[in-house]
């Protein structure tokens, strides 16, 4: 089965729907979504309604901090964020937050662990920076590979059988084989606001069969996302971040 | 899950097991069938089990992972693989004959033959680093040779692929791979340069040619570790015969900074099929190793040097390119070839590690009996050799990055075409005639040229000014 994951959606349907064209285009079968669907971008109703329809279709979803945020005002954020989940929750409906509200901190589907920050301590939103972060996410789980996004730039780890670590940054369109001897952490990028320097959208796709992990990168209509953060009187940091991927 | 046993007669996915083959330190390898593969095969399967080396597994998981995705002649086919989950396990061709480790008995060998051997292993790494791979291992025991003569690489247990994650990277404390042959600069961790590869092949030459190892055998990390300061006895202080193009390529594949060997597999492949045209610099006179001041200036700066960014394997072949420009030394030609000149001047100027490659070709008649000479006795050969060089002098190109060559054929875009094969070329550069009463008659090389030619062509026409017949003044 062909999986396609989504990280960090952000609420920018220019990228989210750039990225599923090419999901379905490639043969997607399943969608997963790794939470922060909303937060930053302006069009938050449609990025909720738009994964909740996925859910109804069999989609997986796990619950970020910024979807967390919605529903939990104390969440510990920066102003910016702050400013951007206040305008959020005022355009979103009950249902909408509701659903974001419900979501799971982690979903589990045969050996494939789904979680927004990594696998230690889910809760805690913890950044996967380096090697070490990532061996404490791996060492938390007897998953074979654990899906997560949170910090927006795309990296691909391993723990051998003897608790030898590797680090790796993705080449995007090349097919990585998540070998069996071996516990993988997959950090994708973002959908809807990279910042690895490269504006382009970023998902992944699995396929179950072969165990290949493909990294893609997605050039979406960047301007008509940062006008819209514009226009909605969000912050224009949010905006101009979008252009440089940064 | 219950490992299935590995015996003769046992089938494991299809596969049916035969005889042992060898039973290494690392692997066990097998003869095996399948239904419908007409291929000799091979199943590699690693030494896992407790107690073994770990460096076995992963040179197993390497292996799994970069061995099915190469192509092409220079490496074994690959037809299937098996996890470590269960039965970990690789089937690979089984090349024919022996590796060159048999010929170690013999040599030294005769400098032509290891100039052949050279230039065939040259163009395999050339083929795997297009590839994206760095082989890492490259030693006699690594390379054989298919009956038609391409040269195979064997054993990626120790490669690194630039596009996929490097299993290696933090397993091992100490650089894993052959002592004698292992480039200085693996020596501080650096897996991503394939220019690592041009010294291994540089350590082979050298012991082919002279019957000794320029690092001599120690395995011990010290010893290992003087080639980063230490570099070896000129192979002519060991053979008065050596000769000066031989030693000026092996020197220059051992230098201790890879951006002073030569930038890519192909160039080297290149210089060796081309030994007469070798740029001789003071390497290739030496007698005597560096001066004990170079050595300890080298050895107690260390860990000064900048440290370097890593690499991108494809970028750095596509910077180092094989360009031809194709020239027509005929009357008549010279708006064009001076519009050939601008565009050759403008491709090098972003290319550092770019080398030139001029070429003529000398048309034979289908039917005439073809004298060297000319009317006026004028040895035609030479007299091109001579015009390309004038053609090429306004680059000002360092000798070590210009070659020029005269081929003789009765069809140029053929000659051309072969000359591109042969060397690997990258970038062909040729011009077009628009009113040429040979074009006319025998149809457009250059035409041919670009549809024909495994690598990008640009065809160069003189501005309309230039090749207008001019106007009667008036």
């Amino acid at each position: 089965m062909r999986l396609a994951i989504f990280a960090d959606i952000h609420a920018n349907r220019q990228a989210f729907s750039a990225c599923l064209d090419l999901a379905r285009a490639r043969g997607a079968e399943r969608i997963v979504c790794l939470g922060d669907i909303v937060g930053y971008g302006a069009d938050p109703e449609w990025a909720v309604d738009t994964v909740m329809g996925l859910v109804d279709d069999g989609a997986v979803a796990v619950m970020g901090n910024h979807d967390h945020a919605i529903g939990t005002p104390s969440e510990n954020m920066n102003a910016v964020a702050q400013a951007a989940i206040e305008w959020t929750r005022g355009r979103l409906s009950a249902a909408q937050r509701r659903f974001l509200s419900q979501l799971p901190l982690t979903q589990r589907e045969d050996d494939r662990l789904f979680v927004h920050s990594e696998a230690s301590q889910p809760a805690r939103w913890h950044y996967v920076r380096d090697t070490p972060d990532a061996a404490r996410s791996i060492a938390a789980t007897d998953a074979h590979v654990t899906f997560c996004g949170h910090i927006h730039r795309p990296a691909l780890y391993s723990m051998s059988s003897a608790a030898k670590m590797t680090s790796f940054i993705p080449t995007s369109g090349v097919p990585v084989q998540l070998l069996g001897g071996r516990r993988w952490l997959a950090v994708l990028g973002s959908v809807g606001q990279p910042r690895d320097g490269d504006p382009a959208s970023s998902f992944a796709m699995l396929d179950t069969t072969s165990r290949e992990l493909t990294y893609c990168r997605v050039p979406y209509d960047v301007e008509a996302a940062a006008e819209r953060i514009r226009a909605n009187g969000l912050p224009h940091f949010l905006a101009d971040r979008l252009l440089v991927g940064k | 899950m219950a490992k299935p046993p590995i015996e003769p007669g046992a089938e494991l996915d299809g596969f049916t097991i035969g005889e042992r083959v060898h039973q290494g330190g690392m692997a066990t390898l097998w003869s095996v069938t399948h239904p419908g593969i007409n291929v000799p095969m091979l199943m590699k399967v690693p030494r896992v089990s407790e107690g073994e080396d770990p460096a076995a597994i992963v040179s197993f998981e390497m292996e799994q992972m970069i061995v099915p995705r190469l192509a092409g002649p220079h490496v074994p086919g690959c037809f299937g693989t098996g996890d470590l989950e269960r039965q970990p396990y690789l089937v690979v061709e089984r090349i024919p004959g022996k590796t060159l480790y048999s010929r170690i008995g013999e040599l030294p060998i005769p400098y032509e033959e290891a100039r052949v051997i050279g230039g065939q292993i040259a163009n395999a790494l050339a083929d795997l680093h297009r590839q994206n791979v760095i082989h890492h291992d490259i030693k006699p025991s690594s390379i054989m040779f298919r009956p038609s003569g391409e040269c195979v690489l064997i054993d990626f247990g120790l490669s690194h692929h630039n596009q996929l994650p490097d299993l290696l990277q933090e397993e091992f404390r100490l650089p894993y791979g052959t002592a004698p042959y292992m480039a200085p600069e693996r020596l501080l961790g650096v897996r991503d340069d394939p220019r690592s590869d041009l010294f291994s092949l540089g350590v082979l030459l050298y012991f082919f040619t002279t019957g000794e190892r320029p690092f001599g055998e120690s395995e011990t990390l010290r010893g290992m570790r003087r080639r980063l300061w230490r570099d070896p006895y000129p192979p002519r202080k060991l053979k008065s015969d050596y000769p000066l193009w031989l030693q000026e390529i092996v020197l220059r594949c051992l230098e201790i900074e890879p951006a002073w060997r030569h930038p890519t597999a192909s160039q080297l492949a290149f210089e060796l099929a081309h030994p007469e045209q070798v740029k001789l610099t003071a390497r290739s006179e030496r007698l005597h190793r560096d001066p004990l001041s170079t050595v300890w200036r080298r050895r107690f700066n260390q860990g000064v040097a900048v440290p370097r960014a890593k690499s991108n394997v494809s970028e750095q072949l596509a910077s180092g390119p094989i360009v031809v420009v194709a020239i027509d030394t005929e009357e008549g030609s010279a708006p064009l070839n001076e519009c050939l000149r601008r565009t050759a001047a403008q491709l090098l100027s972003t290319l550092p590690s770019a080398r030139l490659a001029c070429l003529n070709v000398l048309r034979l008649g289908r039917v005439t009996i073809d004298r060297t000479l000319d009317e006026q006795g004028n040895n035609k050969h030479i007299d091109r050799l001579v015009a390309l060089r004038h053609w090429a002098q306004p680059l000002e190109l360092d000798d070590s990055r210009l070659t020029v060559h005269v081929l003789e054929s009765v069809d140029p875009a053929a000659a051309i075409l072969e000359f591109t094969r042969v060397n690997y070329v990258d970038h062909i550069v040729i011009g077009a005639r628009q009113h040429s009463m040979m074009r006319a008659l025998l149809g457009s090389v250059s035409a041919k040229v670009a549809a024909e030619a495994v690598c990008t062509v640009t065809v160069v026409r003189p501005p309309p000014s230039a090749s207008a017949p001019l106007q009667e003044g008036g």
